[in-house]
């Protein structure tokens, strides 16, 4: 493979030809004919299908299962068990808890048991009915504060003790010299409900087994590097012989990004049975894999100056978990990581619990985990500018954390364009002329937020690319390019296609894309944490360049025109000062490789070291961080409560757009989702009455329940682009797949107040709070409706972290287990090596 | 399988005749995707919730997850899979493509024949008509807007009127001046390789 | 995908042939025969497993069954598609709320399948029997259906699945009437006689009946009679409703309401009449503060549970709420307030122009 020989030279400054205009996503064509293939539209000669059959009890230990009736289907091929998948995954080394079938236990309705296989899906399907499975039941949790009181029977034999899976504290700076050199302390408790993605493909799997022992799984997932791992750990196969080629996701938005029990189980029956293996999950079993939203409880603590300077703030989180570990340790600290980089913390101190309960699994949707705080946080903030009398826009200006600094939490802030953002949505919405202004029953709301670009760290620590890109050039012309990332609708492949296109001067259409394939391309981490973009585009950056580098060198010989005066243009190489002077690319191409030999350059991005060094320092860092704010006026009839969107102002600062018909799709789709969760989405559950049965079930898990809002609920959005480049991204460009989602449901919750004078403190806001709201201040007490209290959690010693403000270095300063952690982080090994040493000092699992 | 439970008939699919033996419980749509082979017609509940598996029949989009195949004899069916003509995209494949209203595109087959039938019917539907005729099909990755746009745009095309949309449906609106100008976080880094020179 | 169980399926040709296949004729001993017509609400009963069928005779094909024939009273044939009831002129002029009742029904594509019959018969709804075959057996079943209890109310003796159609209480507030035919004949019976305030047995004809027609009365349609139906649901389609108020009032030149008719959807088993309501009304002039007072009659009529969108005792302020927009509607008089994405044509609101011009 070729490397560059030296350094690339600098281009001659030209116009951008791709780059930041709307042109035609790569994968159009096929997305408006029908021709994309999903992984359910995939068909192999023998192909037969599985069904899962799942847990129809909340807690339970599995007595017997019974076949006999099954096997009478005709179809019936066979069938497999939890015996036969002992070896436990899940997507964090640190939570390893998942069977791809329960061996002894369920832990939730929907956990799967056994599966079963037949000719047809028909007959799957029949044959999954009748297999009878009997349990011994367990007694359930069903929240938090139900985790807190029953330490005992625990849901897992791990976590932080009881059914607590993780608990987080830490203090960066003096806290509670902050609070005391406050003129006024705001305190307020706020309420999440949890959420899912409801991405309209249900996941699906197709296993083909291959030559002798490989096997290839074409999976509906986000992150098929994680399967692939996940795939060779619980197979006990080598890698090697694993192939995992993620489709076209139908929709991800964080739900297809663990590994799943399926794609492990179709793997498995596919070598078992000899033949490909197809599950495509019905809508409900969508709604059982969930690692959606954690409805989450927050106590959040402000101390402020007259002026609104904040002196110091403490938030607390209680997470409830559902029954596995998914990426929850990493939910966790991000529902406090991302506090900081909004406004200016001097003092913060984070304190958080997730909690095991009988319920599908919480996970990342969207925002993972930092919509909830920000949501509060955004509140919290309105109430507090409503009571010092100020424009809830200016006291915001007035306290914006400052470009290029580092936070009290140790992250990194690059460029912040959150002041434009706010500007722009203040001025459009005329929010300054009418907060407080319009008549009863309409009302303005404004909020924040700000989102990763890319997670710091990778999820397994190691020092290998994140994203890596492989570019192959021949006398076609033409360019492949090879990179593991998942198109899931957010354009991915685009991106990498102008990245290459731009920096080579080619056509979109001399760009052939081969990506998600574990096989055939380099690894990237996935389509999560808001990092394709960056780290994708950075890779494909350098990999193009170094292409470009050699083109130039082998060019410049032939035309004895200086490198520096070659102009990569048009589908030519030129010279810029005489542009006849020049080949074509394909011709410049075959100078190169009759000069270099056969053409390959790779690319590869790792991000910057995040400054912090303490314990849960791996959570928040990011090459750069988007910043949004949104305004949204609402109508809200006192009579009912009812209330409505009427219109949506958003800015994000998305440092610059690589293409801005998809940056407004990402915008307006985050707005969408966000009015989603506020209006009216909810992964609700059910107890029935305790003294009649054991259950514990999904209130509602089907679309048409699950309310998800059609045309008719969507307002009309003003869209702002802001771009305020950041070095770090390619282009400059950042995140916008999830930042814009932020500031809908706090806006929404501060434009009711201003409408009808009433605080709703939870999300979502259905119209019975805003009336039981409204009822309670015609009759003079407290107009809100919300949650009252936060519950008793034993958070431990709080991590003592001194801020750079206080001239510290990054670490803790009672951290007993820095010493053996930092020696960790310098070896080559995985999490799973240092988990393995960290257990014979006997010291137990590491956070990430 | 008891041929008591299956049906032949010659189904009529994008303006081709085909013959097709299926389960007669079968519904069109498992119909279309596994005996036809006809897989742009996705699917999202199976239970007439979500729209995704919208096709027309005899021009009118129904539900083909809730539709016997059996029940198809003399029936015209569109699917997505015959929109193009030829080689070209319809008007509405070209707007959906280029304006952003396909992000995942697993909705769009369904939203596609949706809109097909309205402009069918009303050459020239106002935004919140084409709301209206699209309120069964549920998108998650876009907030529908692009897709009205999309509508509007391709109906405008095939009334034959010239222009493009307005800027605003690529670069989204003009930002508005604040006063005084908000500064950028830091000057314009000067132009690195591979950067283009864009700014 | 989650599919349809295997059955005998049967294109009746006539109603003599489809009722024959449903009184059992041909049929092996136990079998379940079931009527389709649209399929929009039997398919996804059958493919959950909440019914069960070993024989699906079809009305669709049956000459005659479909269309509307507008003379004096307007009849509508039971296997009119639910879209071509809701855009036809004679009953968008002369009966605009059950063209309203009718548009408002779930989403665009399926009211090209659903038919007018199929959304009159439509089987009651509750949040613990809509669920797959799985979810159902999670809570041992219910009372609807195989189980023993009803989950709304424990120690219920009976099940309180709620009524789902949005056509039936427009139907029964304008005094439409039903005509049921089997192979002993035919009767037309008044449309609220059809129905039974029972979860389980929602239906009051014998089994070997079929809804052929709805007929919709002229006195409903005259210049006397103004008419409203307001529905409550959480979107702006595709949503059943939580709550509906259908309202018809009949009134002398003097302005004196002759004559009330007030039902109420998705608040029992069956549209709920509201007599007290009526009773108050007659006789009187609609001022704001009369039809209030009806309205907290309905409240107090209605008993809406735990078994469907929305928390349940704000439903029942709804009630109220909703029942008092439709009298002010029904009565010439403005509807001041409420969020209009809940009003009329479901997110359409009352400014734009009508969706089903055109």
């Amino acid at each position: 493979m070729a490397n560059p020989l030296r350094k690339p030279e600098p281009e001659p400054q030209r116009e951008p030809n791709i780059i930041g205009k709307p042109f035609r996503r790569v994968d159009g064509r096929a997305k408006v004919t029908g021709a994309t293939r999903f992984a359910d539209d995939l068909a192999f000669p023998r192909m037969c299908f599985a069904r899962l059959v799942r847990s129809t009890v909340p807690h339970a230990i599995i007595v017997s299962i019974d076949f006999s009736e099954a096997e009478k289907v005709p179809g019936y091929l066979g069938a497999l068990t939890g015996e036969e998948v002992p070896i436990p995954f899940g997507i964090l080394p640190v939570s390893q808890d998942e069977h791809a079938l329960c061996p002894d236990r369920v832990r939730f309705v929907g956990d799967p048991v056994v599966a079963v296989a037949a000719v047809t899906e028909d007959a799957a399907y029949e044959a999954a009915l009748r297999v009878k499975i009997e349990y011994a039941p367990l007694p359930t949790i069903s929240s938090v504060e139900e985790a807190l009181a029953t330490p005992e029977p625990r849901i897992h034999d791990y976590g932080d003790h009881g059914n607590i899976h993780k608990v987080v504290s830490m203090t960066f700076g003096e806290v509670e010299k902050g609070f005391a050199e406050a003129d006024e302390i705001f305190e307020d408790v706020f309420f999440y409900e949890g959420n899912t993605h409801l991405p309209m493909e249900q996941h699906s799997a197709v296993a083909v087994p291959e030559d002798d022992d490989r096997v290839t799984l074409y999976s509906s997932t986000q992150t098929p590097h994680y399967v692939h791992r996940a795939l060779s750990k619980v197979l006990e196969l080598p890698a090697s012989r694993i192939r995992v080629v993620a489709c076209s996701n139908g929709g991800g938005f964080g739900g297809k990004s663990d590994p799943f029990n399926h794609e492990i189980v179709v793997a498995k029956l596919a070598l078992k049975l000899g033949r490909p293996v197809k599950i495509t999950l019905s809508r409900e079993e969508v709604f059982y894999c969930h690692r959606g939203r954690h409805p989450v409880l927050m106590a959040v603590k402000t101390g402020i100056k007259k002026d609104g300077t904040i002196t110091a703030q403490r938030l607390r989180t209680a997470l409830d978990g559902g029954a596995y570990g998914s990426y929850g340790v990493a939910s966790t600290y991000y529902t406090g990581a991302l506090q900081t980089v909004t406004y200016k913390l001097p003092a913060y101190e984070f304190q958080g619990v997730r909690a095991f309960t009988n319920k599908p699994p919480c996970g990342p949707k969207r925002g993972h985990g930092t919509p909830q705080p920000r949501f509060g946080f955004e509140v919290h903030l309105d109430k507090i500018a409503v009571a010092l009398g100020k424009n809830p826009a200016d006291l915001r200006l007035g306290m914006l954390a400052e470009p290029d600094t580092v936070t009290a939490n140790w992250l990194k802030i690059g460029s912040m364009g959150l002041r434009q953002c706010i500007e722009a949505v203040v001025a459009g919405s005329g929010f300054r002329e009418r907060w407080g202004q319009l008549p009863e029953g309409r009302g303005l709301g404004l909020a924040c937020g700000s989102y990763l670009c890319g997670a710091g760290l990778p999820i397994y620590w190691n020092h290998m690319p994140q994203s890596g890109v492989m570019l192959k050039l021949d006398r076609s012309g033409g360019v492949a390019v090879f990179c593991g990332e998942s198109e899931i609708g957010q354009g991915s492949d685009s991106i990498l296609a102008a990245v290459v296109a731009e920096v080579l001067g080619v056509a979109l259409g001399d760009i052939r894309l081969c990506v998600a394939d574990t096989d055939l391309t380099p690894v990237d981490l996935g389509s999560y944490s808001s990092r394709v973009t960056l780290m994708v585009g950075n890779a494909a950056l350098q990999a193009a360049e170094r292409a470009r580098e050699l083109i130039a060198q082998a060019v410049s010989q032939q035309l004895e025109v200086p490198q520096s005066r070659l102009v990569f243009a048009e589908r030519r190489v030129f010279d810029a000062e005489e542009p006849d002077k020049g080949l074509t690319f394909q011709d410049a191409v075959i100078a190169t490789e009759a000069r270099f030999g056969t053409l390959a350059t790779t690319g590869s991005y790792i991000p910057p070291r995040s400054p912090g060094r303490y314990r849960g320092a791996g959570v928040g860092p990011s090459p750069a961080y988007s910043y949004t704010a949104s305004v949204v006026e609402v109508e809200v009839d006192p009579l009912t409560g009812l209330w409505n969107p009427v219109h949506v102002w958003i800015a994000h600062d998305v440092g610059k757009s690589l293409n801005p018909v998809l940056v407004l799709g990402q915008v307006e789709g985050s707005v969408y989702m966000g009015l989603g969760e506020v209006m009216m989405e909810e992964q609700a559950f059910r107890r029935l009455p305790r003294h009649l049965s054991n259950a514990l079930v999904h209130k509602h898990p089907s679309i048409l329940e699950y309310k998800s809002p059609t045309f008719l609920d969507m307002p009309p959005v003003t869209t702002y682009l802001i771009e305020d480049p950041d070095p770090q991204g390619p282009f400059g460009a950042k995140e916008v797949g999830q930042g814009p989602l932020l500031p809908i449901m706090p806006a929404v919750a501060n434009a009711i107040w201003d409408a009808v004078g009433v605080r709703v403190d939870q999300v979502p806001i259905h119209p019975h709070m805003v009336l039981r709201a409204l009822e309670a201040k015609t009759k003079g007490h407290e107009p809100r409706f919300g949650p009252k209290r936060f519950p008793d959690v034993d958070f431990g010693e709080n991590l003592i972290v001194p801020t750079p403000e206080q001239g510290g270095d990054g670490k803790a300063i009672n951290d007993y287990k820095e010493t053996l952690r930092a020696g960790m982080r310098s070896a080559s090994g995985t999490m799973m090596s240092r988990e393995e040493a960290l257990k014979k000092k006997k010291l137990g699992a590491l956070t990430t | 399988m008891d041929m008591n439970y299956l049906t032949t008939l010659k189904l009529h699919i994008n303006g081709e005749y085909r013959p097709v033996v299926f389960a007669t419980h079968h519904t069109l749509l498992e119909v279309l995707r596994e005996e036809c082979g006809l897989t742009g017609t996705k699917h999202g509940c199976e239970l007439g919730e979500c729209g995704t598996c919208t096709i027309l029949v005899d021009g009118r989009p129904v539900l083909s997850c809730l539709v016997l195949a059996a029940d198809m004899e003399g029936k015209r069916i569109e699917t997505v899979e015959g929109m193009q003509h030829g080689n070209e995209l319809h008007p509405l494949q070209a707007a959906f493509a280029d304006l952003g209203a396909a992000q995942c595109g697993y909705c769009t087959p369904g939203i596609l024949m949706t809109a097909k039938a309205l402009i069918a019917e009303n050459p020239k539907p106002r935004p919140a008509e084409i709301s209206e005729a699209l309120a069964g099909n549920l998108c998650r990755c876009t907030g529908y807007h692009k897709i009205v746009e999309g509508v509007e745009w391709a109906a405008a095309k095939m009334r034959g009127e010239e222009g493009t949309p307005p800027e605003k449906v690529f670069y989204g609106s003009p930002v508005p001046d604040p006063h005084p100008p908000a500064p950028l976080s830091r000057p314009l880094p000067p132009p690195s390789p591979g950067e283009g020179g864009d700014r | 995908m989650l599919r349809l169980p295997q059955f005998r399926y049967i294109r009746a040709r006539s109603l003599a042939e489809a009722g024959a296949v449903l009184t059992g004729e041909g049929a092996a001993e136990g079998e379940i025969v079931r009527l389709v017509a649209g399929g929009t609400d039997l398919w996804p009963n059958l493919k959950r497993r909440n019914q069960k069928a070993q024989t699906v005779v079809s009305v669709m094909s049956i000459p005659g069954l479909s269309g509307i024939h507008a003379n004096g009273e307007v009849r509508i044939g039971a296997t009119t598609l639910l879209d071509d009831v809701a855009r036809h002129p004679a009953v968008r002029q002369r009966f605009p709320a059950f063209a309203t009742a009718v548009h408002s029904i779930s989403s665009p594509p399926l009211r090209n399948m659903g038919t007018i019959g199929g959304n009159l018969c439509v089987d009651t709804r509750c949040t613990y029997y809509n669920q797959t075959e799985e979810w159902r057996r999670s809570i041992d079943y219910c009372m609807k259906e195989e189980g023993t209890i009803c989950w709304v109310a424990t120690s219920s003796p009976r099940c309180w699945a709620h009524t789902a159609s949005d056509s039936a209480p427009m139907a029964c507030a304008l005094g439409a009437r039903a005509r049921l035919v089997s192979a002993q004949g035919e009767r037309a019976i008044p449309v609220e006689n059809l129905f039974r305030d029972d979860g389980i047995d929602y239906l009051a004809k014998r089994p070997d009946e079929i809804l052929t027609d709805l007929l919709l009365p002229v006195e409903a349609a005259s210049d006397r009679c103004g008419t409203a139906f307001w529905k409550l649901r959480r979107r702006g389609s595709i949503d059943f409703a939580v709550l509906s108020a259908a309202a018809a009032l009949w009134t002398d030149p003097a302005g004196a309401i002759t004559r009330a008719r007030l039902y109420l959807g998705a608040v029992s088993s069956a549209p709920l009449a509201v007599p007290e309501a009526e009773s108050l009304l007659v006789g009187k002039t609609p001022t704001p503060d009369l039809l209030a007072e009806a309205a907290k009659l309905a409240r107090k009529a209605a008993t809406p549970m735990d078994n469907t969108d929305f928390q349940t005792q704000w439903r029942g302020a709804m009630v109220q709420r909703y029942t008092e927009a439709a009298l002010r509607e029904a009565a010439g008089l403005p509807v001041e307030r409420l969020a209009p994405k809940h009003e009329l044509f479901g997110g359409v609101t009352t400014a734009a122009p009508s969706p089903l011009s055109g």
